[in-house]
C-alpha cells in the first residue's frame, strides 16, 4: 500500500475542502508576491516573511524557511515562478519530514495494543470532547470496540456531552457523574476496557490552562493511575490544538508535555482558519507529530494526518 | 498575564542602554526587535508593522531629550501607543431598552456559554433582574450548560427542549423576559465559524429578529494571526458593539486584543479572567496597556476585593474586632473570602513588582488549604473559645486533620498573636473615640 493511497477520494476532496483557505491564501498570495519578478529579492522575501507569519507559522519557523530558501536559491540559481514554487514546497515537506515519526494509515491500526488507552488533553474550548466523539467513530467503523471515560467532571455538562457523544456512536461511556475525581473515572474506564475485552480506550479530561499548576499536576495523576490497571497505558497522550491559536500553542505543547507527556496531536477546527500555517510550525518546533486533524463539523471530519497529502494540498493551483 | 511581551520589549530596550540618544540607526534595532516581540505575541503582522513605524517615528522625533535615557524614552512612547491603540477609556455595557438584549456570538471554543453566565452574574450583582437563554441547539449538551451554569449563580434560563430553531427561541426567550420583567436578557448561541455562510445567516436573522442593543464578539485571547479575519467577518455580519477577551488568565500574550481592537474599531468591554463565576473584569485599556509593560494592575486587585467581599460579613467580623471577639470561625469565614476572589497567583500577578517575581513560582492555590483543614477540626466550641485547647485537644485536632502537632500549635500561636494586636488596636481606636468626648478635644 502506497502512501498516499489510504486517502479515499472522498477522503482527500475532504482535506482540501477544509484546507481551502489555507491553500488559497497561502498559494495564491505566494504566486501574487511573485509577479514580474525576475529574481529573489529582500522585497519578494519580505512578503514571503508577511505571509508566512500571517498564516501563523510562527516568526521562528519562517524565518528558518526563508534562510534555507535563500540558500538553495543561491545554489541551484531560481528562474521561474512555477520553480520557486516547488523549492518552497520542498523545504516546507522537508521541515515536517525532520519531525520522524511513524503515523499508523489507518484507524485499524492499533500498534498491537489492546486495548489501546489514549488519554486527551488540552485548554478550554479546543475541542477534545468533539475529538473524542469523532475518533470514537472512526475507531468503531475501523471495527474496533470502543469504550469512553468521562473524565471531564468539572465544566457543566460535559459528562453529558460526551455521553450523547456515546450514544451516537453506539458506545459505553464510563461516568461518574459531575464534581467526581477524574482520576477514579480513568481508573475504571481503563479497568473496564479491560475486563470487557475492549480495543480501544478513550478519556476525556477538563479544559485546563497550562499554567494552573494544580490543574495539571492533577493531570500527571489522572495519567499514572491509569499504568495501575494496565501497564504501559497510556499510549497515547493526545494534546488537542485549536488551529486558529497563535503562538501560544508552543507553550502549551510543551507545559502539557512536562506534565504527561504528550506523544501525539490533534489539530481541530483547520477548516475555519486560513492558517494551517500552524501546522508546520508545530511539526518543526516540537518533535511532537501531529496525527490527527479536525476539518470540518461533521462526525466523519477527523482524518490521520499525512504530511504529504498536506503539502500537497497547499501547493496545488 | 502580558509576561511574555513585556519581557521581551524590557530584552529589546535593552540594546538601548547605556546609549545617550536615539538616532535613526540604534533605534532601527530596538524597533526592529519590538516589532518581532509584538508578531510573537500574535499581534497582527501588519498592524505590529504600523504600530512598530509609529513608535519609530515618534522616538527619533525624540532624540532632543537627551535627560531621559533612551530605554526609558521608548518605554513611554511604547506605552502611548499601546494605550492609543486601545482606544483611549473603559466602555460599559448598554442599559438601553426594556428589557436590554445582549446577544453573544463567536468561534466554538472561545467560551460564550461560560462567559453568558459569568457576565449575567455580574450583571445580577449589580442588583438587575437578568435572565439568559440557551440558543445553542448544535452542541451535544449546551443547553444543558447554561442551565447547570444558570442554576449555581441563581439566575433563570430559557430554554426550549425539542426546538432547533435559534431564531425563534431568541424571539421567544424576549417576549418572555418582557413577561416576566426581567431588566436584561442575554442570548447564548452556537459557536460558527466565520466562514460557515448558512451559521453567519442563522445569526444574522438572530440579530434582525431580536434587535439586541448589545453585541458581544467573544473571542479566545490565544487567538493567532486569524483573529483579524475572524472579528472582520463576525463584524461585517453583525456590526457587534464590543469584545469580550477570554482565557486570559492562561499565559498568551494577547496580541490578538490589539489586532481586533485595531481591524474593527470596536471597544473590549471584559475580560475573562479563570474559570469561577466571579471572574470577568471590565476592560480597562489604560491598565492593560500599562500591564504589557509589566506594571501591575493594582486598581483591579482592589475593585475586585470590594466586590467579593460580603459587606455584611466584614461589618460583622470589623464588629467582632472591635469587641475583641475575633474567633476562628470568623477567621475561616475571611479565608473563604480571600479565596473567593480568584487564583491566588492571579492575585498577587496584579500587585505592581510582584508579577514579574512570581512569573516562574508557584504558587499554590492550596496555600490556606491546612489552616482550613486545622480549623475544621476543631469543635465549635473550641473555635468560639480558643483559650480552652489544651494539650490533648490540640492531639486530637492534629490526629484529625493529619498534620503535624507543632502546626497546629503554631496556628494558635499566630491567631493569639494577631488577637492581641487587633486588642491594641482597638485600644488606640477606642481612646481617641473617648478623648472625642471631652470638651477640649473638640
Amino acid at each position: 500500500m502506497g502512501i498516499f493511497s489510504f486517502f479515499s477520494k472522498e477522503k482527500k476532496e475532504k482535506l482540501d475542502q477544509g484546507l481551502e483557505k489555507t491553500k488559497t491564501s497561502l498559494f495564491e498570495k505566494i504566486s501574487k508576491a511573485l509577479v514580474g519578478k525576475s529574481s529573489v529579492d529582500d522585497d519578494f522575501l519580505d512578503k514571503l516573511e508577511e505571509i508566512l507569519v500571517t498564516s501563523d507559522v510562527g516568526i521562528e519557523t519562517t524565518l528558518k524557511i526563508i534562510d534555507r530558501l535563500q540558500k538553495r536559491v543561491a545554489k541551484d540559481k531560481y528562474t521561474g515562478t512555477s520553480e520557486l514554487q516547488n523549492l518552497l514546497r520542498q523545504e516546507i515537506a522537508l521541515l515536517l519530514d525532520e519531525n520522524k515519526s511513524e503515523i499508523p494509515v489507518d484507524f485499524s491500526d492499533l500498534q498491537g495494543k489492546k486495548p489501546y488507552v489514549i488519554m486527551v488533553v488540552g485548554v478550554n474550548g479546543v475541542g477534545k470532547t468533539t475529538t473524542i466523539g469523532k475518533l470514537a467513530n472512526q475507531f468503531k467503523k475501523a471495527g474496533k470496540k470502543v469504550v469512553l471515560g468521562a473524565g471531564d467532571t468539572f465544566r457543566a455538562a460535559a459528562v453529558q456531552q460526551l455521553k450523547i457523544w456515546g450514544e451516537r456512536n453506539e458506545v459505553h461511556v464510563v461516568e461518574h457523574g459531575m464534581n467526581t475525581d477524574p482520576a477514579s473515572v480513568a481508573f475504571d474506564a481503563v479497568k473496564y476496557a479491560v475486563d470487557n475485552g475492549a480495543d480501544v480506550c478513550i478519556i476525556d479530561t477538563a479544559g485546563r490552562l497550562h499554567n494552573k499548576i494544580n490543574l495539571m499536576t492533577e493531570l500527571s495523576k489522572i495519567k499514572r493511575v491509569m499504568s495501575k490497571v494496565l501497564d504501559g497505558t497510556p499510549h497515547e497522550i493526545l494534546l488537542v490544538l485549536d488551529a486558529s491559536t497563535g503562538q501560544n500553542a508552543f507553550e502549551q505543547a510543551k507545559q502539557f508535555t512536562a506534565a504527561t507527556e504528550v506523544n501525539a496531536l490533534a489539530l481541530t477546527k483547520l477548516d475555519g482558519t486560513a492558517k494551517g500555517g500552524v501546522v508546520i510550525g508545530v511539526a518543526d518546533q516540537f518533535k511532537i507529530p501531529v496525527k490527527y486533524i479536525g476539518v470540518g463539523e461533521g462526525i466523519d471530519d477527523l482524518q490521520l494526518f499525512n504530511k504529504h497529502e498536506f503539502v500537497d494540498s497547499l501547493f496545488k493551483s | 498575564m502580558f509576561d511574555n511581551l513585556s519581557s521581551k520589549l524590557e530584552k529589546a530596550f535593552k540594546t538601548l542602554k547605556g546609549q545617550g540618544k536615539i538616532t535613526e540607526i540604534n533605534v532601527a534595532e530596538t524597533v526592529k526587535e519590538i516589532r518581532k516581540a509584538l508578531i510573537d505575541a500574535d499581534v497582527n503582522y501588519k498592524i505590529a508593522k504600523q504600530v512598530t513605524d509609529t513608535i519609530k517615528d515618534n522616538a527619533i522625533g525624540a532624540n532632543v531629550l537627551t535627560t531621559v535615557s533612551p530605554g526609558k524614552l521608548m518605554v513611554k512612547i511604547v506605552n502611548d501607543e499601546l494605550v492609543a491603540l486601545f482606544g483611549g477609556k473603559t466602555e460599559e455595557i448598554s442599559t438601553e431598552g426594556n428589557p436590554t438584549i445582549i446577544l453573544m456570538a463567536g468561534l466554538q471554543g472561545s467560551g460564550k456559554t461560560t462567559h453568558t453566565a459569568k457576565l449575567a452574574n455580574f450583571i445580577k450583582r449589580k442588583g438587575k433582574s437578568v435572565m439568559m437563554a440557551a440558543c445553542d441547539v448544535y452542541r451535544p449538551a449546551a443547553i444543558e450548560q447554561l442551565k447547570v451554569l444558570g442554576a449555581q449563580i441563581d439566575v433563570p434560563v430559557y430554554f426550549e427542549e425539542g426546538n432547533l430553531n435559534p431564531v425563534s427561541i431568541a424571539a421567544n426567550a424576549v417576549k418572555h423576559a418582557k413577561e416576566n420583567n426581567a431588566r436584561v436578557i442575554i442570548i447564548d448561541t452556537a459557536g460558527r465559524l466565520a466562514i460557515d455562510e448558512q451559521m453567519m445567516n442563522e445569526i444574522g436573522d438572530i440579530k434582525k429578529t431580536i434587535k439586541p442593543h448589545e453585541i458581544l464578539f467573544v473571542v479566545d485571547a490565544m487567538t493567532g494571526q486569524d483573529a483579524v479575519n475572524t472579528a472582520k467577518a463576525f463584524n461585517d455580519v453583525l456590526d457587534f458593539t464590543g469584545v469580550i477577551l477570554t482565557k486570559l488568565d492562561g499565559d498568551t500574550r494577547g496580541g490578538a486584543a490589539l489586532s481586533i481592537k485595531t481591524v474593527v474599531e470596536k471597544p473590549i468591554k471584559f475580560v475573562g479572567m479563570g474559570e469561577k463565576m466571579e471572574a470577568l473584569d471590565v476592560f480597562h485599556p489604560d491598565r492593560m496597556a500599562q500591564r504589557i509593560l509589566g506594571m501591575g494592575d493594582i486598581v483591579t486587585l482592589v475593585e475586585r476585593a470590594q466586590d467579593v467581599f460580603d459587606k455584611e460579613e466584614s461589618d460583622r467580623i470589623q464588629k467582632k474586632l472591635l469587641k475583641d471577639q475575633f474567633t476562628f470561625q470568623d477567621f475561616l469565614s475571611q479565608i473563604q473570602q480571600i479565596k473567593k476572589m480568584g487564583n491566588l497567583k492571579d492575585l498577587m500577578g496584579m500587585i505592581p513588582g510582584v508579577g514579574k517575581a512570581i512569573k516562574d513560582l508557584d504558587v499554590s492555590d492550596d496555600a490556606f488549604k491546612h489552616i482550613e483543614a486545622i480549623i475544621y477540626s476543631m469543635t465549635p466550641k473550641e473555635r468560639e473559645t480558643p483559650d480552652i485547647i489544651n494539650g490533648s485537644r490540640r492531639k486530637r485536632i492534629a490526629s484529625g486533620c493529619g498534620r503535624d502537632i507543632q502546626e497546629v500549635n503554631q496556628l494558635l500561636k499566630q491567631f493569639d498573636e494577631m488577637r492581641k494586636m487587633m486588642k491594641t488596636m482597638n485600644k488606640f481606636q477606642g481612646a481617641g473615640r473617648s478623648m472625642k468626648g471631652l470638651p477640649f478635644m473638640r
